[in-house]
């Protein structure tokens, strides 16, 4: 049974330079343990879509569209209360700076039992309990005597430890989590990503993870959706997807990635830069990097098309179907 | 081989002087003393003409310090660096001063390395006239040449840095390191804060201008995977010091230090399906207090008793030097 379903997301920025749609008709569905990689580069909206879910958009951010389908259950048209109810209980989100999800001036057990008891009416005691666990399911040493201790006294990777286990201390269905890895080694970040492996398996919580690494989304996502400009462009099964990508934006991205071709070759490049996302080029909004495209890319926006298994691609000129690369 | 960068023995220590009321608590009796960071610990390798070397370890194990210190950025506190055979280490020195217009850095973020209220073209051509590679007339065709050289198109050069996007920094970053006609380029983490499609632009540019000008470079990283495409040979820090040095290829096949071997493991790689992260177990220790014998034993799963005793030396064996008993009598 689907945890989440997102129909038609969008959400825009209303500038002084006009109307940004930083994310512009997302659709996805996610299974009970599943995980997610969306992938794509800074401006693409793969955390605006992150923070949609959650309803954390600033202004001038606004949800102007679409269906956030949370157990059935419309996030989009839900009163702030109701919102904020599920808020770090059925839903919660790990952020790419721990010091984010931290207060600096609290202990890290002030913290953890204001969280459990914001939701459930426990005992100190019990909650406190419910915070040791949830630290020694990170990988923290003596749980107990961390919780006496401040943010500050953490280091990086335990902060972010800390902040994924305030995220599971109310046994979430959900969790959206933005860049969690981005800025920690890579030692601590394979660490961290073992755990929160486990973690989804052994829970059955579903988990949004959002990144800019396709290597991190390899090793750890079953399905991954990469977004550009807004929109999903490609979602497969994450092996179908980087073996096989169908999208020339995926090809580019994969192969811009160094370590898996023949070390000292030539990267191949995705030409140009992101676009503008205030001025977005009529048409497919890749078209003009793209090393496929003709008249019609940018002249008409691609839809999304389903292609074989559970694979689907915004593009006319979808490399898959052609069998190959170029 | 003639080494064209040679390192001997190079240390770097950071210290907190007490301030005056610690001072006192010290004359009256407390235990205070001064705190001591071994940044950089008797560091020692060399780089020959036309080679990258790719410097790699987790933050704060020195690497940048040590690229620092190269680049003239950093006076030493013991050992010596030489250029082309000149001692360099006194940075005040005449010697020093024509050698470090030949070595040039890029730095990892253009935008705080870039000054906001320069246009590009003083960026990229203030040093060179001051040096005299060209003159203030033809200031403007010797930067559209460069500019050109890095990719980007000549008619920026009257814009200011903002104006640009963050690969396109980059690549005034890069113009200005190459408007002294450098040989030597240190890029300390220079792509790290680039997205991957700019990423691999910013890495293709790296490696053409090392085949255009023939230029050395010294390529600090923590990412295992843009090292192993672009350097020829690697050097591993860990917490100040160098556990070892290989040629690229026997380092990624055949690690030979446990915490190379652990590193290697860890890189998130493409196309190895859904992988189960082996993990090495805690985290870098506090340099204040760095463990005694070899600094990376609390967390080798191959320590012995010799490990948490002595010092492993870094022996050079056919080619490759790892610090590591293993490799040097055993852990006994």
């Amino acid at each position: 049974m689907s945890v989440l379903e997102v129909r038609n997301l969008q959400t825009h920025f209303f500038t002084d330079a006009g109307v940004v749609k930083a994310v512009d008709g997302v659709d996805f569905a996610l299974n009970e343990g599943e995980v997610l990689g969306l992938v794509g580069e800074s401006g693409s909206g793969k955390s605006v879509t992150g923070f949609s879910i959650l309803r954390l958009v600033d202004p001038p951010g606004r949800v102007v569209g679409g269906q956030i389908l949370f157990r059935g259950q419309d996030l989009a048209q839900l009163p702030a209360s109701e919102m904020r109810r599920l808020r770090g209980n059925k839903i919660a989100m790990i952020f790419q700076d721990p010091m984010m999800t931290l207060n600096p001036v609290l202990r890290i057990d002030t913290q953890m039992i204001e969280a459990v008891r914001a939701h459930d009416k426990v005992s100190a005691k019990a909650a406190r309990d419910r915070a040791i666990s949830a630290l020694s399911k990170v990988g923290i040493p003596s749980p107990a005597e961390r919780l006496d201790a401040y943010p500050h006294q953490f280091s990086g990777g335990m902060r972010q430890r800390v902040a994924i286990a305030i995220a599971l201390l109310n046994g979430p269905d959900l969790i959206v989590a933005d860049e969690p890895t981005t800025a920690l080694d890579v030692t601590i970040q394979s660490q961290i990503l073992a755990e929160v492996q486990d973690l989804a398996r052994d829970t059955g919580t579903a988990l949004i993870w959002i990144t800019h690494d396709l290597a991190v989304v390899a090793g750890l996502a079953d399905r991954v959706a990469v977004m550009y400009a807004g929109r999903i462009v490609e979602t497969g099964q994450t092996d179908d997807v980087l073996t096989t990508p169908g999208h020339p934006y995926s090809v580019g991205l994969l192969g811009s990635i160094p370590g898996h071709g023949q070390r000292g070759e030539r990267l191949t490049q995705i030409p140009g830069m992101a676009p503008n996302m205030a001025h977005l080029p009529p048409g497919c909004a890749f078209a003009p990097r793209c090393f496929n495209a003709d008249e019609r890319c940018r002249t008409d926006a691609p839809g999304i098309e389903d292609m074989e298994r559970v694979r689907q691609l915004r593009c006319h000129h979808p490399l898959t179907k052609a069998g190959g690369t170029p | 081989m003639t080494a064209m960068l040679e390192l001997s023995d190079v240390s770097r220590q950071f210290v907190k002087k007490l301030d005056s009321i610690e001072k006192l608590a010290k004359k009256l009796g407390a235990s205070v003393s001064e705190s001591c960071v071994n940044a950089v610990d008797s560091a020692s390798f060399h780089i020959a003409r036309g080679e990258v070397v790719g410097l790699v370890g987790e933050s704060g194990c020195g690497k940048s310090t040590l690229g620092r210190m190269v680049a003239g950025l950093l006076p030493v506190s013991g050992g010596t660096i030489r250029f082309e055979g000149v001692d360099v280490t006194d940075a005040a020195s005449a010697d020093a001063k024509t050698a470090r217009l030949r070595i040039q850095m890029i730095f990892q973020d253009p935008m705080s390395s870039l000054n906001p209220r320069m246009k590009v073209e003083e960026i990229v051509g203030e040093a060179a006239v001051y040096h005299g590679l060209t003159t203030r007339r033809e200031m403007s065709a010797y930067v559209a040449g460069i500019l050109r050289q890095v990719g980007l198109d000549p008619a920026y050069a009257q814009r200011f840095p903002h104006q640009f996007s963050g690969g396109q920094r980059q690549r005034i970053g890069i113009a200005r390191a190459l408007a002294v006609r450098p040989e030597f380029l240190i890029c300390d983490e220079s792509i790290a804060a680039l997205d991957v499609s700019i990423q691999a632009q910013v890495i293709n540019l790296f490696q053409d201008l090392r085949r255009e000008l023939d230029l050395t470079y010294l390529f600090i990283s923590h990412d295992l995977s843009v090292v192993e495409h672009i350097a020829d040979r690697v050097v591993v820090m860990y917490l100040g010091r160098i556990v070892e040095i290989a040629s690229t290829e026997a380092l990624f096949d055949d690690p030979q230090h446990p915490y190379t071997q652990a590193l290697i493991d860890q890189v998130p790689r493409l196309g190895a399906g859904r992988q189960t992260y082996r993990t090495i177990k805690g985290e870098i220790p506090s340099p204040l207090a760095p463990p005694p014998g070899c600094h990376f034993h609390p967390r080798c799963p191959m320590a012995g008793p010799r490990c948490t005793r002595d010092t492993p030396v870094l022996r050079n064996d056919a080619g490759r030097s790892v610090a590591c008993h293993l490799h040097d009598g055993g852990t006994e």
